[in-house]
């Protein structure tokens, strides 16, 4: 779970280009890390390549913020 | 009309990041080809390029993107993207033209074209697409590759909202780009405009595609700072350059009442059609010659005044002999006290930037009055008899106005004329 995590954070930190104290398991990419539609859309390819798992896209429009994206991908592997 | 003036520069080339420092490599005769680094070459039959070189391997010199782009920005984006907002932000630090009201944000507009755009990118993506699928493809493909997308990146990093524009025209590109811009501010469409061109076509699906059309040079592969011979015997095709040059214009009394740095006054614009190839230039001459001839009745001065021709001079076997016949047409007699040099003989053809490093290289000829020089001009084509073509080294010359000309495929052709400013 935790290295998850740290991989999830990881990911978020490099392709948002936000500091590290920012990025919460509660933080929204949208509203807390300033990321757009293309923005989330990158993250999610960026979770499937490094996860190797498949984010459908009814399961990616739920992933809003880290937590989110952590629960899922512990879930799918 | 309103008179525009030109007053901030930047400058990406081979020569080097920076106006000041470019400018010094060209005047010492220095050259900017190299075996291509970018990828590997050794299938095609030009492997040389004139790169423009990053921060890491020349720390005074090299390009460094993060000055104008934040990494995340930069990484979704192509380098004549990155290039441009460079260029741009040297520009108009240089001219000092940082305003917060929102009239003066409306009142200034960006035009930034380029020949060819994204190509790298897209070439990268329809490959991974074709191996992968849809779910490799970044959602930043598009709007990475686009060519009014250094306009767009522009107007969004410095907040400027006047008119947002892009050329594309080829190898005239960087030339239209300041003429248009320059008519936008005469015409009271604007007040500022940051314009010019960039350029970044050396990858390998670009190499291949001018190597394709017979354009490049291949018989100094392992020479080649030798490559780039412009109006020499030995010429053999243009050698593949890239960077951007950007420029501030500025209506004439705005940069008056701040107290701007004043390089020079655009006076003149010509445009022209060649109705003839896709490709190459009409034997006759006759589109260069009216462009530069438009551009010289614009700008309501006398042949003789112009003292330095920047010329498009590509070192491709027809083009540099027609671009000179068409010089000699139409200054007749006041030929022979002009000065005319290739640039692209040291940083190669920049195509959708040329038109817009050659006209800033053209300014600092004026500003210095020092020509810079035609490198590898050992044995001149027999038509160059009667023209001074400034072979091997720079020459100090009082210059008060010039010409710089671009020319495009398509048959596309555009002159500038710049002059003094008292």
């Amino acid at each position: 779970m935790s290295d998850i995590a740290e991989r999830v954070k990881k990911i978020v930190i490099e392709h948002l280009g936000v500091e590290e104290d920012k990025v919460t398991e509660n933080a929204s990419f949208i509203e807390d890390l300033g990321a757009d539609s293309l923005d989330t859309v990158e993250l999610v390819m960026a979770f499937e390549e490094e996860f190797g798992c498949e984010i459908p896209d009814d399961a990616a429009e739920k992933i809003q913020t880290v937590k989110d994206a952590i629960d899922f991908i512990s879930k799918a592997s | 009309m309103r008179r525009v003036v030109v007053t901030g520069l930047g400058l990406v080339t081979p020569l080097g990041t920076g106006v000041e420092g470019a400018w010094k490599n060209l005047i010492e005769g220095r050259s900017g080809a190299g075996p291509i680094t970018r990828f590997d070459a050794s299938a095609l039959p030009a492997r040389i390029a004139c790169e423009v070189r990053r921060k890491d391997e020349d720390p005074e010199l090299g390009f460094d993107g993060d000055v104008a782009m934040s990494p995340r920005d930069q990484r979704r984006v192509d380098d004549f993207i990155r290039y441009g907002m460079v260029a741009a932000k040297q520009a108009i630090d240089d001219a000092g033209w940082a305003p917060e009201d929102e009239e003066s944000l409306c009142r200034t507009g960006v035009m930034i074209g380029s020949g060819i755009g994204g190509l790298s990118g897209i070439s990268d993506a329809a490959v991974e697409f074709k191996e992968k699928g849809l779910r490799r493809l970044s959602p930043f493909f598009i709007p990475g590759r686009l060519i009014n997308l250094i306009s767009g990146y522009v107007s969004i990093a410095h907040g400027f909202k006047g008119p947002n524009h892009a050329v594309v025209t080829a190898c005239s590109t960087g030339a239209h780009a300041i003429g248009d811009a320059a008519r936008l501010i005469a015409l009271d469409d604007a007040d500022v405009m940051v314009a010019g061109g960039a350029e970044a076509a050396v990858c390998e699906l670009g190499v291949a595609g001018f190597c394709s059309a017979k354009a490049l040079s291949t018989q100094y592969n392992d020479s080649p700072e030798k490559a780039s011979r412009p109006w020499d015997k030995g010429r053999d095709g243009f050698v593949l350059g890239e960077g951007a040059g950007i420029v501030i214009l500025e209506e004439l009394e705005h940069a008056k009442r701040r107290g701007a740095p004043i390089y020079a006054e655009i006076v003149g614009y010509g445009l022209s059609g060649d109705a003839y190839h896709i490709t190459a230039p009409s034997e006759d001459g006759d589109g260069a010659y009216r462009a530069m001839q438009a551009a010289l009745k614009r700008a309501g001065i006398p042949l003789s005044e112009i003292g330095y021709v920047n010329a498009h001079g590509t070192s491709t076997p027809r083009g540099d002999v027609i671009e000179l016949k068409a010089v000699k047409r139409l200054f007749g007699a006041d030929a022979a006290n002009l000065s005319m040099s290739s640039t692209k003989s040291a940083i190669g053809h920049l195509l959708g930037a040329a038109g817009s490093v050659e006209a800033i290289f053209s300014i600092l000829a004026m500003r210095d009055n020092i020509l810079p020089p035609t490198l590898n001009l050992d044995d001149p084509d027999d038509d160059c008899e009667g023209i001074d073509l400034v072979p091997h080294q720079a020459r100090e010359r009082k210059v008060d106005a010039v010409l710089s000309n671009s020319f495009g495929f398509g048959g596309t052709n555009a002159s500038l004329v710049f002059r003094r400013y008292n």
